[in-house]
Order: C-alpha cells, then structure tokens, then sequence
C-alpha cells in the first residue's frame, strides 16, 4: 500500500518537473524565433551597394568657389559617360535616379575636406538608390511583370552593366550606425534616436531615482501611519499600472502647454518617463528596505543610532542591490517606451544628432516606429536591425542590473 | 546580610504600566535595579519581562501602538521626560539581543561602530585600542585579532553574540540590556557567555531576561519574576530559588508550573 502511494508521489514528481521543462522550452524557442527572423529581416541593412565613379574636375574653372560647384552635374557626367548610347532626356534621367541622391552631397564634403582634388580626375564612390540596391541584394524578383516591380526592365540591364563593369561593390553601411533619420532608406541611421533615447533616460535617471529612494525611504521609515499615507499608497500602487500612453497625455497638457515647454525635446521626454517610472522605483525600493533584517534596524537604534543614522549606515547599503534591480528594471521599461513620446512630439522627423537636453530628438522605439511605418521597402530591414539594437542595449542595461547587484549583495 | 545591600540602587522604575494599542501588557512595575550587579528578570513567555527590559532604553518607542506610563530613573532623572533626548539615552545603555544580529560590516566596523557614531574617538590609534579592549572585555580578542576584517556574519554563534556584547560595551554604557542572550546559542557558547556576563559586571550594571533558571540561579545577584505583566516578587537570587515568599514563584522555580 505505501509502496504504491510512494511511486504515486514520485511520478506526479516527474510529471511537475516535465512540465516545467516543456513551459521553459516554448519560452526559450518563441524568444529564439523573434530573434532569429529578426536577426534575418535585418541583414541586409547592414550593408550597401555602391557604384565607383570617375570624377573629372579637371575643367573646373579656378574662380568658382567649393559651394558653387555643381557636384551633382559632375556626378551625372560621370554616370552617363559609360553609357554613351543613351541619348534620351527622359532615360538619362531615369539613369540618374539609379544613384543615391545623398551622393552630390557626399562629394561636396569630400571635396571640401580635400580641396586638393580639384583639378583632377579621381574614383569616389556612390551609394544606390535603395531600391537598386535591393536589386543587388536579390530582393527584386525580376520574373514578375514591369509595372509590378520598383526596378524596370531598363533599370535592370543598366544595373547589370555596371555590375560587369567591376564598379559596384558592397560595403558594410556606415551610415546605418553614424547618421540620423532621412527620407532616403540608404541615408537613414538610427544613431540620431539612439543619442536620443540616452539622453531621455539619462533625464528619467537624474529625476527619478532620488526622488523616488527619498520618497521610498520617507514612507517606509518616516511617515505616520494614517489615512493619508494609505491612500498616497494605494496610488502609488496604482499609477505603477496606469498605461504609459496616460503619461504622454499629462506631459503634453502639463509640461508642453501649461509650462510652455517645447515639443519634441529629451527632457520632456525624460519627465514624462520619470513619472511613469518613479511608482517602480518608490516600490521596490520600499520592498528593499522592508526586506533588511528588523534586527538590524534594533541593534542600531540600540546602540543610540538616530532615525536617519539608521537609514544611512544600514538600511540603505543592505537594500542597495535591490534598489538598484528596480531602478533598472524601470528604466529599461522606460526606454522600451513610445507611446507617451509620441504624444509629446517625439515622434518628428529629425535628421540631426542631437546633443542636449533641448535638442529636438526621437527615441529608438519611436525610430523603430516611424520606420515600420514608412513605405519604403528598405525600411523594413532598417526597422529590424534598429529592433536588435534597442535589446542588445537592454540586455546590457540588464547586465549592468546584474553586475550591480552582485556587486553591493549584503551575506548575512 | 548579604552583597546586594552594599550597592545603591541605579534604576528606580515606580508604577510603570504598558499598554500595546488597548491591551496592558505591564500593571504597575515597582522594582530597583542595582548599580553593579546582574539583575535577572524570568517568568513564562509573554508575561512581560522583554517588554519591561526595552522600557528601560525606550526601545519600545519604536513600536507605534506601545504606550508606556509611570517613570523610570536612571542617575534620577526620569528617562520618560519629554526633554530627555533618547538617542544620548541609548548611547549609555548597551543592548544584546536575542538573536545574535552583528552589522553586515567586518568585525572591526561592529566594535568602531558606536564610539565612531557617538564621536568620542577622534584618532584612529584610539578607535583601534578601543576596539581591541572592548573585544578583550568580551573575551574575543583572541579568536578574531586575525580576522578583524572578515564580516562580523561569518562567526559562528557564540562568536557572534560576544561580538555583540564587544559592540555594546565599546560604547562604555552604564547599562547593559541582555534579552534572552542564550537562547540560540550551545551549551558551550553559553558557558562563555556567562563566565563573561560574571566578569563584566564588576564595572556594568546588567539585566538579563532569561528562560533558564539555572541560568539566572548561575549569573544573577538578584532575580524578579514576573507573572502575566506583574512583578510577583523580587530579591536576592539565592532566596527567590530557596524560599520565594510567593506560592506562584516557587511553582515556577521548582518547574511545577510555566
């Protein structure tokens, strides 16, 4: 009889930890695939075709001034120059459109870096268009009807031309890592939102976290037990749930109409998520606190400790890896975060870097946003390989929370 | 008749009584504590002996719903004063807890940590001869002076409770509290700590509440029983254990009861 209650017990032992492992399993497989068909969509962002083309400047007239030069007829010239048999307005336009319009641009800097090269005859590379690119890259499905694909027949043998010529190569794209926003996919980086988005969570970290350990510790140490505690406690608790978009709403109505802030900026940005990240701070750091020791707590006031010593020397250094677990976690919340940066207008199409607390910005999930909301078939890459880089930046931010805690952990 | 009349009495508690929220947990507490002596305080679990112990360094000021009535002389002067500051109070009351609960800090950082709170020791030689004798008073010097950077949690049991006592003498209070030090600790442990609570208080005044009899008959020089929040009876230990005037004490000293 207790033989078979013993087995009983024992399989309904191994059926509990069979579960556990299926449930780990489909946990870690649906984490796997995000990643991996993220990983997968995002490839070829991270590279770009380019055309190598011979630029004569040999004829510029020495009293013409580096802006004055017309960078993008020379660049045309070039381009035309090895299809001599094109002839028609309409096709040698159609022709120029193959090159990434940023290319004129690009040669301008470059030549005004290197002002030696006028006068000369040099190589300088060009980016496609990304919908050439996408060619190149073998996304443009060339048995499909003409007008069912962005590249038409034309364009295709232009393309394949240059490819035998030996001129086109591909190249690791920079700009996807070093520039801001941009209408043209080829152009686009999300190194703009990234900046962005640090500067935004560095604003929520500076506010949020000693007003909320100050509050945490006020609460939990200081304050009489009354009504009134309760009831900023219960809605503490409750603003911990209130959806983020309710924040955007109040940083819009409270900081961007009512005090006249500007639009679009990290440290409306960066309010707007202190509130919604002050309730997870003021939590967990008041379950840090709770959960040092009572003894703790008596052996100094015993010892003549007041109040506040006994915060300082004790209670705080003991609850400071829980504290800093909490801080984190909302603030990689905090940084995963769109909505309410939407509301306040960082959602703008910006182009420049921003460099301080009121420099127009947008942020990584915005960027990953707007991208996923473009048109453009290029973006979709873009949009994943911002996607990965938002987690490979959690996953750091989460390290850090690790690492901390390791760091300051209090053995008993 | 005998030693306890040569001392003068430090601590006069007169009608103390003690109410958590609506329940009197102690009904009018009379009772002397001598200067130099080891008082020890026993009765059954929940009469109110620890109750009465924290009155003493108003530790039970901590406790929101405690309330606490009559008074207390240390030195005469009431410590239930409203312009007495508790902090200094309990600068010059050492307490040891049931528990062993060293800092999480090094040995060292345990004993420097009242006199650095307190600021009395200003040099660094001065803090470390301090630290030395208070760990020599508490009979640890000599298992730790190689370890004094290790944390104070990673002794063992005995260890750590004589590092509390070390903690609370450095502080060179007049007092020392003593709320069940034995309980978690072995057999040989507590033998340490009694030989040592003996040695100690030729120069502190101690009170101990305990739950062992043979304990108290060991350290104390006078014992007070309590009963349900009253002090039955108090006097020399030796007659407490002989011939307690009371029925309900001798029921309990001879294990008839409690």
């Amino acid at each position: 009889m207790s033989n078979q209650n013993f087995q009983k017990r024992h399989r309904a032992e191994k059926r509990f930890k069979a579960y556990g492992l299926i449930s780990l399993v489909v946990a870690a497989s649906m984490l796997a695939v995000i990643i991996g068909s993220m990983a997968y969509k995002a490839i070829p962002a991270f590279n770009n075709y380019t055309l190598n083309l011979e630029i004569d400047m040999s004829n510029q007239s020495t009293n013409s001034t580096i802006e004055d030069i017309n960078y993008r007829g020379l660049l045309r010239d070039s381009l035309f120059s090895l299809f001599p048999e094109i002839e028609d307005r309409s096709k040698k336009r159609k022709l120029s459109k193959l090159i990434s319009s940023s290319s004129s641009y690009n040669l301008q800097d470059f030549i005004i870096e290197n002002p030696s090269y006028i006068n000369k005859k040099f190589y300088f590379n060009v980016l496609f268009t990304d919908d050439s690119d996408l060619f190149y890259k073998g996304y443009v499905d060339t048995s499909l009807p003409e007008s069912e694909r962005r590249i038409d027949d034309d364009e295709v043998l232009w393309l394949e031309y240059l490819y035998s010529l030996g001129r086109v190569k591909n190249k690791i794209s920079s700009n996807l890592f070093l520039n801001g926003d941009s209408r043209e996919p080829e152009v686009a980086g999300f190194f703009g939102a990234t900046i962005g988005s640090l500067i935004t969570i560095f604003v929520t970290l500076i506010l949020s976290f000693p007003v909320g350990v100050f509050t945490a510790i006020y609460l939990e140490n200081f304050a009489v037990k009354n009504r009134l505690t309760d009831f900023i406690e219960v809605n503490i608790n409750n603003l911990a749930a209130v959806p983020s978009i309710i924040f955007g709403l109040l940083g819009l109505a409270v900081f961007i109409n009512f005090f006249g802030m500007p639009r679009s900026v990290p440290l409306v940005g960066g309010l707007v998520l202190s509130l919604m990240t002050l309730p997870t701070i003021i939590i967990t750091t008041r379950s840090a606190l709770q959960s040092v020791p009572p003894s703790i707590r008596e052996a100094a006031l015993a010892m003549g400790a007041s109040e506040m010593q006994v915060v300082f020397h004790h209670l705080l250094p003991a609850a400071l890896p829980g504290i800093f677990t909490g801080t984190i976690i909302g603030l990689a919340r905090a940084f995963g975060e769109s909505a309410p940066l939407l509301l306040i207008g960082m959602v703008a199409f910006i182009v420049d870097i921003p460099g301080s607390i009121s420099d127009p910005a947008t942020a990584l999930p915005v960027q990953i946003y707007i991208w996923a909301d473009s048109p453009e078939r290029a973006f979709v890459a873009k949009t994943s390989a911002a996607t990965l880089i938002l987690i490979g930046l959690l996953v750091i931010i989460n390290l850090v929370a690790v690492i901390l805690r390791k760091r300051y952990e209090v053995k008993w | 008749m005998n030693d306890s009349l040569k001392n003068k009495s430090l601590i006069k508690c007169s009608d103390v009584n003690v109410y958590y929220a609506d329940q009197q947990a102690l009904f009018n507490i009379n009772l002397d504590i001598k200067e130099k002596e080891v008082t020890s305080l026993i009765g059954p679990s929940g009469c109110g002996k620890s109750t009465f112990l924290r009155c003493i360094n108003r530790m039970n000021d901590v406790i929101d719903i405690c309330k606490v009535e009559g008074s207390i002389k240390i030195d005469n002067q009431n410590i239930y004063d409203p312009e007495v500051d508790v902090v200094e109070l309990r600068s010059r009351i050492g307490m040891v807890f049931q528990k062993p609960n060293p800092f999480p800090k090094s040995v060292y950082d345990n004993v420097a940590y009242g006199p650095k709170l307190h600021g009395r020791i200003l040099h660094q030689s001065d803090l470390d001869s301090k630290v030395q004798e208070s760990l020599e008073r508490a009979g640890l010097w000599a298992e730790v002076k190689d370890r004094l950077q290790e944390p104070g949690t990673s002794l063992s049991g005995g260890q750590q409770q004589r590092l509390c006592i070390a903690r609370a003498i450095a502080i060179d209070p007049s007092v020392i509290l003593m709320d069940e030090p034995c309980s978690a600790l072995d057999p040989i442990a507590t033998a340490k700590i009694e030989e040592l609570i003996d040695e100690l208080k030729s120069k502190y005044t101690i009170t101990i509440v305990t739950h062992s009899m043979q304990q108290a008959a060991r350290v104390s020089q006078r014992t007070a029983f309590f009963h349900l929040g009253k002090l039955i009876e108090v006097g020399d230990t030796e007659k407490i254990f002989r011939s307690p005037e009371h029925e309900q004490t001798e029921a309990y000293v001879t294990g008839r009861y409690g």
